[in-house]
């Protein structure tokens, strides 16, 4: 990596891709995912890490990406919500579980949501209710008051009795 | 289509030693910020409440990222996330306190990047890492131009966001001290959301032999412009022993402090509220140090 005040390369995997873009030192990966990358699934809402819709996977690890300079993760591996479903391109048991349990109505929050709770799932197989609500603490949504979300959360994990 | 930018234009560094990384720092003083989880720094940039030069990063510099237990510690280095610490079995174990008060920091994602030395260095008076460090008696390690140096946490943090670290200088690990038999430990806080900074929070360590109280330890958060050590009501405590009446020691606790008021809660509530989380941390404290 070059240290010049203008543009830096950088190399990731994102979905399974080996990208290289190259931008400014102060780009956020939201907006490099979205602008550079083409990758629109990742929202941006308060752009300063309190709503988590623009939350990805870093390396396995859910995170903000409004609050990574994209110049930190060369040789990083990124997973957006445009990587998340199976292999074969099947919805992913999160994100059938959001769409059986009316998850969201205008969808601004849900790339957010499916990413969070899919790392939370994989983490935690088994949450109780009260964890899974912590779990969403940190993704805001303005539709749903959450019920349909839990209720996703509980069919996800395999708690099809706790969804309505 | 523009490019969407949000900070400031600045120059990214991405050293890999501790030496460079000082001489970054030297060589750009205070046009520089050193970047670890970027939890609290990012936003700033991007609301451009805070704008640099120079960036440094943290996060390529080798040998910043163990957990060790070293005479009597456990030492947490500079750019170990706050997720890894708090699930570390090490940390459960030898300094309790701290993986109490990890859960308790923004989101799981938040604490996916977050760093435990990042939060001590960023020094948010509102903030559980730094009230923990100043409960436990933690040691700051810091490098500099001049070499390495041992801050003790008492006379690390001076007011809000400034600690004792120089603009050339940087956190490289913090030492918690392990406790010995007999110890518990308890977090009480009250924020209006799960993840919001507290209105005001306490945490709290005793040590007890019977009903004899060996150590106690209380500190508080967002009740001023630095965490707060509670030594008249760790000396209460002490006094009265393991039977104490908490709700006295927790105003005991309150009686010295000078919150104050914005749109979250009044001064005068914070205070009060600081007796609760006093009360409420102790109880968790003893009950965990009986069982």
């Amino acid at each position: 990596m070059s240290e010049t005040i203008g543009q830096i390369s950088v190399t990731v995997t994102v979905n399974g891709r080996r990208r290289t873009v190259t931008c400014e030192p102060r780009k956020l990966l939201s907006d490099v995912l979205r602008e550079d990358l083409n990758l629109t699934g990742t929202h941006v809402g308060c752009e300063h890490g309190a709503c988590g819709a623009c939350t990805v996977l870093l390396d396995g690890a859910a995170v903000r990406s409004c609050l990574l300079f994209a110049v930190q993760l060369d040789g990083s591996d990124i997973t957006t919500v445009e990587g998340i479903a199976n292999d074969d391109g099947s919805l992913n048991d999160v994100q059938q579980a959001m769409q059986d349990n009316h998850g969201l109505q205008c969808g601004f929050c849900t790339p957010g949501v499916v990413v969070s709770l899919t790392a939370f799932l994989r983490d935690n197989p088994s949450p109780t209710d009260d964890q899974i609500r912590e779990a969403i603490s940190g993704n805001l949504c303005r539709c749903t008051g959450y019920h349909g979300i839990v209720n996703a959360a509980r069919q996800a994990c395999g708690r099809p009795e706790g969804a309505r | 289509m523009g490019a969407s930018v949000k900070p400031t234009r600045f120059q990214y560094h991405a050293p890999t030693t501790v030496g460079d990384v000082v001489g970054l720092l030297a060589e750009h003083a205070d046009e520089a910020k050193v970047l670890a989880g970027g939890q609290s720094l990012v936003p700033m940039m991007s609301l451009r409440l805070a704008t640099f030069e120079h960036v440094v990063d943290l996060n390529r510099v080798v040998g910043l990222d163990t957990i060790e237990r070293t005479n009597g510690h456990v030492r947490i280095g500079a750019t170990v996330r706050q997720a890894r610490a708090e699930h570390d079995p090490m940390v459960a174990s030898e300094v309790p306190l701290v993986a109490k008060a990890l859960p308790h920091i923004g989101h799981f994602q938040i604490r996916n990047r977050g760093t435990v030395g990042g939060s001590i260095a960023h020094a948010d008076a509102a903030s559980e890492l730094p009230a923990t460090a100043l409960a436990l008696d933690a040691t700051i390690e810091a490098a500099g131009p001049a070499g390495t140096r041992q801050i003790a946490a008492c006379d690390f943090f001076e007011g809000p966001s400034q600690t004792a670290l120089a603009d050339d200088e940087i956190l490289t690990a913090v030492r918690f001290p392990v406790w010995g038999v007999g110890s518990g430990f308890g977090v009480a806080e009250i924020a209006r959301r799960h993840g919001d900074f507290a209105i005001c929070g306490a945490v709290a360590g005793v040590q007890l032999d019977g009903d004899r109280v060996v150590k106690a330890a209380v500190a508080l958060f967002g009740v001023g412009p630095t965490p707060i050590r509670a030594s008249s009501a760790e000396q209460a405590f002490v006094a009265a022993g393991a039977g104490a009446d908490l709700t006295a020691i927790g105003r005991e606790a309150a009686a010295p402090l000078t919150p104050s008021s914005d749109l979250h809660a009044s001064g005068d509530y914070r205070k009060q509220v600081a007796a609760v989380v006093v009360r409420r941390a102790l109880t968790d404290a003893i009950k965990e140090a009986r069982s």
